[in-house]
């Protein structure tokens, strides 16, 4: 079908940009939760 | 305490954006009939027209938090800038994107400096220069406030980007309507796939910049936790 590879170039592009953003997301998420846990630790 | 908006944000509103994307996609690809003369790769106008109108959303977001943020220096009004930044610079990237995908096999070329494709350029780069600006300054509230003053200015580009087609001639179309029959948007399912495709990339919109916000809002908590541990 013409066109067909097009269409699908698209919506994986749509679909790996909006993948790698909420990755970005969880990164972030995950270093503030160890600098909490660090935090939390009591000093010596 | 009240769990409302935890439940919204970390149950309802991903289950609801996962839903209506699957119904979506499935619209997208199986059940609207392909356009006549453009075929089968016109399904990509369903979500490069909807990405476009939710990042014009996301940056109008922008100038309004944006105002109260220089009106009240609330932090969450920041934040709520901040967040709405990226997530339309991601929509923008995509439409820019997706937009050369669907221009090659009907205009014959990736790109053209046509008045709308250059306008969307110049909306890329404001809200770049933003998000930029921010990271630059490293949370100085003059920097800040200089960045909200952008967002806000950033935003006279968007009538300006709508009214392009009509106010320099280009190849980018006004309008998906025609009047001949199985052309344009006739098929009353194109124009339900629009708007199931429009609901749920606003629904991801709104779930990628309430997550964007939360964790801006850590950050900021922990930085500020950081520096009294530092002082005493």
């Amino acid at each position: 079908m013409k066109g067909l590879n097009y269409l699908f170039a698209a919506y994986t592009a749509v679909w790996l940009a909006i993948f790698f953003y909420l990755l970005s997301i969880g990164r972030k998420a995950r270093r503030l939760e160890r600098e909490l846990e660090e935090m939390r630790r009591p000093r010596h | 305490m009240n769990d409302s908006p935890r439940l919204w944000r970390d149950q309802l509103l991903p289950a609801l954006t996962g839903i209506s994307m699957l119904a979506a996609l499935y619209m997208v690809f199986v059940l609207v009939p392909s356009e006549r003369d453009q075929g089968i790769v016109q399904r990509i106008f369903y979500f490069h027209v909807n990405l476009a109108w939710m990042a014009f959303g996301g940056f109008v977001f922008v100038a309004v938090a944006s105002v109260w943020f220089l009106r009240t220096g609330s932090r969450r009004a920041d934040q709520l800038a901040h967040a709405n930044a990226e997530v339309g610079m991601l929509y923008t990237t995509l439409v820019l994107v997706t937009g050369p995908i669907w221009a090659r096999p009907i205009w014959g070329v990736w790109w053209t400096w046509d008045p709308r494709l250059t306008m969307t350029v110049v909306l890329w780069a404001i809200y770049a220069a933003y998000l930029m600006l921010r990271r630059l300054g490293g949370g100085d509230d003059t920097i800040l406030r200089y960045a909200a003053v952008l967002g806000i200015v950033g935003t006279l580009d968007i009538p300006l980007l709508i009214l392009a087609v009509r106010l320099w001639r280009g190849v980018h179309p006004a309008v998906m309507l025609s009047e001949e029959k199985d052309s344009g948007l006739q098929d009353p399912l194109m124009g339900w796939t629009v708007l199931v495709s429009g609901i749920a990339l606003a629904l991801l919109f709104t779930w990628l910049v309430s997550l964007r916000a939360r964790v801006l809002a850590v950050d900021e908590s922990v930085a500020a936790l950081q520096l009294e541990g530092a002082r005493s």
